[in-house]
């Protein structure tokens, strides 16, 4: 009994101590990767074959989700609206569950599974396939030839993913709503622009899908870096990039929604 | 350095992603045609004002003149004290009248002008002395019930 209670008291120490251990080296990591990323910024090209990575080749299937949930909230919420006879605010309730939430979130996690696990799995194939000491043994820094330029293509592609998405939304949100129901056209827009405010919708909206850009890229390129050297090591990592990261980010989301709004 | 094959995709991302962001600010959010220019400051003495907010719209005749930009209670008196950003191109009479009103049943509030006949007009800081609060609709409802019990009564 007393046996079996130590085994289990030092299995939970250990996993503790291991969790620690490992945010710490993250932490210590972003800090590296944002002190080495002068060579990102300043060779920025190695940056923007990045962004064409991560960036341009999300762009269809953020389109193409953007418009479906765009056209999905279309026909829910005017199921719901029209029982209370305001199917008019159909825009409104679109475009603010996109611009302040879904936009962000829905985006974030795509992103997360879309060019988050190819940052990991590219890192970390690299690391198992011994490229990256030996970009050391030549006195090239990987983390700031390697590490600093994804990490940036993800933080710069992110808000303008999310903006996409909510745009697509809207549209399809209109194809459906106007085009397809019949609501009438202009209070549509008339309503949602009265409704959604600058300052207090988009660019929290913007703020958000910044962080969650942040957030995304820096748990790709960690998980990535610290991947054991092994074809099981690089797949673990991949995994836990999209879980760890579809979790931060609808944890980071609770703090920022609390944050933004709190019903002023 | 030379232009690379990728330059003109991320370009065309770049655009793409700006562009959107434009869409949301110009045509879902308000930001064109939201503001009314250079601004007067009106305030106005309400015994109670409902649900109104700040930054609800100030209009005359339905346009849009202004919006409400701050609220606060006079201790004094127990009156809430409503301060409006009016546009400098509209001149009001002196004796114009503030109304809390309901855009529709549901619908919100905004502080609505029913201009008056004064040759004076309001200037920057000026108090409007007539107004009329808010509909409670309880108080509505309440008043009808004891009329209904009051003429049944009889």
């Amino acid at each position: 009994m007393l046996e079996r209670t130590q085994t289990a008291l030092r299995w939970l120490g250990k996993g503790v101590n291991d969790r620690i251990w490992r945010l710490g080296f993250a932490s210590r990591f972003f800090l590296m990767t944002v002190l080495h990323s002068g060579t990102a910024l300043r060779r920025f090209f190695l940056t923007v074959r990045e962004i064409y990575f991560t960036g341009t080749l999300s762009l269809v299937i953020i389109m193409v989700s953007g418009l479906f949930v765009g056209m999905v909230l279309g026909l829910q919420g005017y199921d719901t609206l029209q029982r209370y006879g305001s199917s008019e605010a159909l825009g409104v309730l679109v475009a603010l569950s996109l611009v302040r939430e879904l936009g962000p979130v829905v985006a974030a996690l795509l992103f997360a599974s879309r060019a988050g696990s190819a940052i990991t799995a590219e890192i970390g194939l690299m690391k198992a396939t011994e490229q990256l000491s030996a970009m050391e043994m030549m006195a090239v820094n990987p983390i700031a030839r390697v590490v600093a330029p994804r990490f940036w293509a993800g933080v710069i592609s992110m808000p303008l993913l999310a903006a996409l998405f909510s745009a697509m939304g809207v549209f399809g949100g209109y194809l459906v709503g106007v085009k397809l129901i019949g609501v009438d056209e202009g209070s549509f827009w008339s309503q949602m622009q009265a409704a959604v405010d600058f300052r207090e919708d988009i660019v929290n909206g913007v703020i958000k899908s910044f962080v969650f850009g942040v957030i995304v890229s820096w748990i790709a390129v960690f998980e990535g870096y610290d991947a054991e050297p092994t074809a099981e090591g690089v797949s673990g990592a991949t995994t836990r990039t999209v879980v760890t990261s579809s979790l931060a980010i609808l944890a980071a989301d609770f703090i920022l929604t609390a944050l933004m709004f709190r019903g002023a | 350095m030379n232009r690379l094959k990728f330059d003109l995709w991320v370009g065309f991302f770049v655009a793409i992603g700006f562009a959107s962001l434009l869409f949301l600010a110009l045509k879902v959010g308000n930001l064109s045609g939201a503001s009314v220019g250079e601004t007067y400051r009106l305030d106005a003495k309400f015994d109670n004002i409902g649900s109104l907010k700040i930054r609800a719209p100030v209009k005359t005749a339905g346009v849009v003149v202004g919006r409400v930009s701050d609220i606060r209670l006079d201790a004094a008196n127990y009156v809430a004290i409503v301060s409006m950003q009016v546009g400098k191109q509209y001149e009001f009479p002196s004796d114009t009248f503030a109304t809390i009103m309901t855009s529709g049943l549901l619908g919100e509030q905004y502080v609505g002008f029913e201009v008056g006949g004064d040759t004076e007009v309001l200037k920057d800081g000026d108090v409007i002395k007539k107004t009329q609060s808010a509909v409670v609709i309880e108080k509505l409802i309440s008043q009808f019930m004891f009329n209904k019990a009051a003429d049944s009564g009889n």
